[in-house]
């Protein structure tokens, strides 16, 4: 845990007299565990669905960030849409939604979730997720493969990160890290010596 | 729990959830199976009534993937038709092409080259390859083993899906199969690529044994379990594996073959009595069966051109015309009625999985809740091609 909360920077182990002290944000910490963690809902839809299934599998894995597929909604955080969403099956995908604890995101997979793909002049299918539920990330491609998948987990740890913003940290406390564990140096070196 | 800020138009509230069993007694219960359910691989819906763990009603509920494609294939013309027959069975494209434009060419009346048939074996023996291989992996989740979707799925489709890629550019949606011929000839080297990975196969397969066929939890929870007896499987159209397992030898390949299957020597495996063990089974051994194809048809890869003289936008002559195909699942077939235009005036599509699926409410009945799992994976449909 250490290694992996040191090499983001945002949580930093200070000597202080008579002991160590951890410095970070809650908000920082409970992101960091979020991201980390991310559940879908064990729910396909389509031909994306394989891929879906092929990105949980031996050679893409998904283990590997976190992401374990869970088969009821009030145990996910992300409901990933994976294929064409029909009229019939829109209402049933917002009630899934409305059943997921928040925060909750949404991944749209594919070009038939996105705007209706190969079926977009068709009148059973709904032209894009969007229409039904509030989407946070949309991937391209019919099917995306496993890969494009992955990116869109990545870009949705990012934006579940709150204080990174395009790559650079923008944390913001009122004062630096260091002057604030200078203080805290300082007062304990008082309450030592008194 | 803030509310939801993007609300469903009217248009796509309609009647959502209807209970498709009426009467339902003091001591029955009505259980809802799916739409989003992990074992009903996709958004079928069954509605079970139960008489404490016993079934004594089952009632399938489809249309959660109706993408309306025979509707659409009236507005497309017949090449951009291959890419929607791609879609509907989505784990065996290329069977899907191939059902397609064997109708469009009995009507064309196009001569197909040698090499361009052997290819077509080629590719929709290996999918058929690939389409078991989901099967095997995703009904030994339904029992409860995961192992063997790591092996199947992960690890040795991936490579079936290498070899496609290669070829043709595409994971899953080929659009391979052209009208004609095939898109692309093999890259250099492609069918030694192929005979290589049959040959890392053949210990595989044992390994697949070993892991799921001889395995003896999976056997107590298949064995004489779901039983679909050969009168029934005849009487309710069923085709394919599901077909062979109930014990009636047809295969469509071998008793009235298209393409090149004439070329080569295989066996069609059959079950005993047609429980979930032996539909599992004869999938298994058509891995074996589909590899010996695969294997004589790359030893012996004719050379000459992949395309036959087709110009590239035809219109066939008026008339209609049905062909068939023995795809991973059972007959797929395709009707297709031409006016003369660019456009078809009518593409009806037989999908296999949805015939098969009338089995269910035959099978399901007076069986106990676990075992409705087993049976749906058994009966392996997809929902793409039963709602089309």
């Amino acid at each position: 845990m250490k290694s992996a909360l040191d090499s983001l920077q945002l949580l930093r182990r200070h000597k202080v007299v008579g002991g160590e002290l951890v410095l970070t944000s809650v908000d920082f910490f409970v992101d960091w565990a979020r991201k980390s963690s991310i559940w879908p809902l064990t729910f396909g839809l389509a031909c994306c669905a394989i891929e879906m299934m092929a990105a949980y599998a031996s050679r893409y894995d998904f283990d590997r960030l976190g992401v374990f597929p869970r088969p009821t909604p009030r145990q996910a955080d992300l409901l990933i849409i994976s294929g064409t969403v029909v009229k019939k099956m829109a209402p049933a995908i917002e009630t899934l939604y409305n059943q997921m604890p928040e925060p909750r995101f949404v991944i749209s997979m594919g070009a038939c979730s996105n705007c209706g793909g190969p079926y977009y002049d068709s009148y059973s299918v709904c032209k894009g997720i969007d229409k039904v539920i509030p989407v946070d990330i949309y991937i391209p491609g019919c099917p995306p493969r496993p890969e494009a998948l992955q990116t869109a987990v990545f870009a949705l740890q990012k934006k579940i990160d709150r204080y990174w913003d395009a790559g650079k940290r923008v944390a913001n406390p009122s004062k630096p890290t260091n002057e604030v564990l200078k203080e805290i140096n300082v007062a304990a070196l008082k309450a030592r010596d008194a | 729990m803030a509310p939801n800020p993007i609300r469903p138009s009217a248009v796509l509230q309609g009647p959502v959830f209807e209970t498709k069993i009426e009467q339902v007694g003091d001591h029955e219960m009505l259980l809802n199976l799916g739409p989003q359910h992990p074992s009903t691989h996709g958004v079928l819906r069954v509605v079970l009534k139960l008489d404490g763990e016993v079934i004594t009603e089952a009632v399938p509920d489809m249309g959660y993937l109706h993408r309306g494609v025979e509707k659409l294939a009236e507005h497309r013309t017949y090449p951009m038709n291959i890419v929607l027959s791609d879609r509907n069975d989505y784990l065996s494209a290329m069977n899907n092409n191939w059902a397609f434009c064997l109708a469009v060419e009995k009507l064309l009346k196009v001569e197909i080259p040698l090499r361009a048939e052997y290819l077509r074996v080629i590719v929709g023996e290996l999918n058929r390859v690939a389409s078991h291989m989901v099967f095997y992996g995703t009904f030994g989740i339904d029992i409860g083993a995961f192992t063997p979707f790591l092996h199947a799925f992960g690890r040795d489709r991936e490579e079936i899906l290498d070899l496609f890629e290669e070829m043709c550019g595409a994971r899953i949606t080929y659009n391979y199969i052209r009208v004609g011929g095939v898109m692309l000839d093999a890259p250099e080297g492609w069918t030694h690529r192929v005979l290589q990975f049959v040959e890392r196969m053949k210990p595989r397969l044992v390994e697949y044994d070993k892991l799921l066929t001889k395995n003896p939890i999976f056997i107590d929870r298949t064995i004489g379990v779901g039983l679909l007896s050969a009168e029934q499987a005849v009487d309710l159209g069923v085709t394919g594996p599901i077909l062979r397992a109930s014990g009636v030898s047809l295969d469509l390949r071998r008793d009235h073959p298209y393409g090149a299957y004439n070329d080569f020597q295989f066996d069609v495996p059959l079950g005993k009595q047609g429980d979930c063990y032996d539909r599992f089974l004869v999938r298994r051994l058509e891995i074996t069966e589909s590899l010996k194809i695969v294997e004589q048809a790359c030893r012996k890869f004719p050379d000459g051109p992949v395309m036959g003289k087709v110009l590239k936008m035809y219109r066939p002559p008026a008339g209609e015309v049905y062909a068939q195909v023995d795809g991973p699942r059972g007959w797929l077939g395709s009707y297709i009625v031409s006016d003369g235009t660019e456009k078809p005036y009518r593409h009806h599509i037989r999908p296999p999985s949805f015939i098969n699926l009338q089995a269910l409410s035959e099978i399901v009945k007076g069986w106990k809740m676990a075992d409705v799992v087993a049976i749906l994976g058994s009966l392996d449909f997809v929902l793409g091609e039963v709602d089309r």
